[in-house]
């Protein structure tokens, strides 16, 4: 099976975030109003191929722990986005 | 025929002749250290320079400490070898796990290049021994993720053990405490923001960091005399 991933890190609460104070500063002055709480991240997306959905997360955790986030400034959310049916690219 | 100073050189790293040239300068002995060798050799210290390793691509660091040299320093490491990573190498050793800590992006988003002035903390580590405690460096620094940030216990911890090293005086990339430099519990190893190879010569911005590289090369040959263990089998790799 394969299973579509999609990896979503961001900094840990608290840590300074200048990227994304400075695009909420300059969002008032395009006339959104009201909008805070900006935070700037990165985003992976993966096919992985294993028997079960829990196997395809469990590598995903592993990817995140060893080498896609750092632990001391960054936290990671895996969201399997896909049943198993995906078409590999 | 012993070396004083490996330099690991990284695709992307730009620093590796500088710093053999301020230790050369010293009558020191330096060989430069590729990313994919499985060893460092017979090296009394190891320096990871500046750079942009692997492109900085996804954090900077977070590659390079997958080379395979990498292992090899890190296992010198552990033995009580001299280790300092210099800017970008400072993100390699935090980023391999060697130093506490992490560098995230400067506070005011800007790329800094200045020549800036830094306090002497602790020197209880093999970069700032031969320093005194107080005196002011003026030292370049040159990046764009130089701040450094860690959680309040490891704060805590890196201020009353005397791991901190080096600190800014105008705090110039939002570090913690304005932390410059900070070295590990052992003092062995050591990373710092500042280029002390580019404050190494009078024609440049003065020789402030002389004594920096002064002191990492007394610990070299006192590894290479007396520090090292009896004969691991992969000393001499």
């Amino acid at each position: 099976m394969s299973y579509d991933i999609v990896v979503e890190i961001r900094g840990l609460a608290g840590l300074a975030d200048p990227e994304g104070l400075a695009i909420e500063r300059a969002l008032p002055s395009l006339g959104f109003e009201g909008v805070r709480g900006v935070h700037v991240g990165k985003m992976f997306r993966f096919v992985v191929d294993a028997p079960s959905e829990a196997e395809a997360r469990q590598t995903a955790e592993e990817m995140c722990d060893r080498l896609l986030a750092n632990p001391v400034i960054e936290r990671a959310e895996i969201r399997v986005v896909s049943d198993g049916s995906v078409e590999r690219p | 025929m012993t070396t004083d100073i490996g330099i690991v050189c990284f695709p992307g790293s730009n620093c590796e002749h500088d710093v053999a040239r301020a230790f050369g300068a010293l009558g020191a002995s330096t060989r430069i250290l590729w990313h994919q060798d499985d060893g460092i050799g017979d090296v009394g210290a190891v320096v990871i320079p500046g750079g942009f390793a692997h492109g900085d691509y996804l954090r900077p660091g977070a590659i390079a400490r997958f080379a395979p040299v990498m292992a090899a320093v890190a296992d010198f490491a552990a033995r009580g070898g001299p280790v300092v990573g210099i800017c970008n190498g400072f993100q390699v050793l935090t980023e391999a796990g060697l130093l506490p800590g992490a560098l995230t992006r400067n506070v005011g988003l800007r790329f800094i290049c200045r020549t800036v002035e830094c306090t002497v903390e602790s020197t209880r580590n093999v970069l700032t021994a031969r320093a005194t405690a107080g005196m002011m460096l003026r030292l370049p620094i040159n990046h764009y993720e130089g701040n450094y940030t860690c959680d309040a216990a490891t704060l805590g911890q890196v201020e009353r053990d005397g791991q901190v090293l080096l600190r800014y005086r105008d705090n110039p990339n939002g570090a913690a405490h304005g932390i410059a430099g900070v070295a590990n519990p052992a003092g062995n190893v050591v990373g710092l923001m500042p280029h002390p190879e580019r404050a190494s010569d009078p024609l440049g911005v003065g020789t402030d960091g002389v004594v920096l590289f002064e002191s990492l090369l007394e610990a070299a040959r006192t590894w290479q005399t007396v520090g090292r263990p009896s004969e691991p089998a992969d000393a001499a790799n």
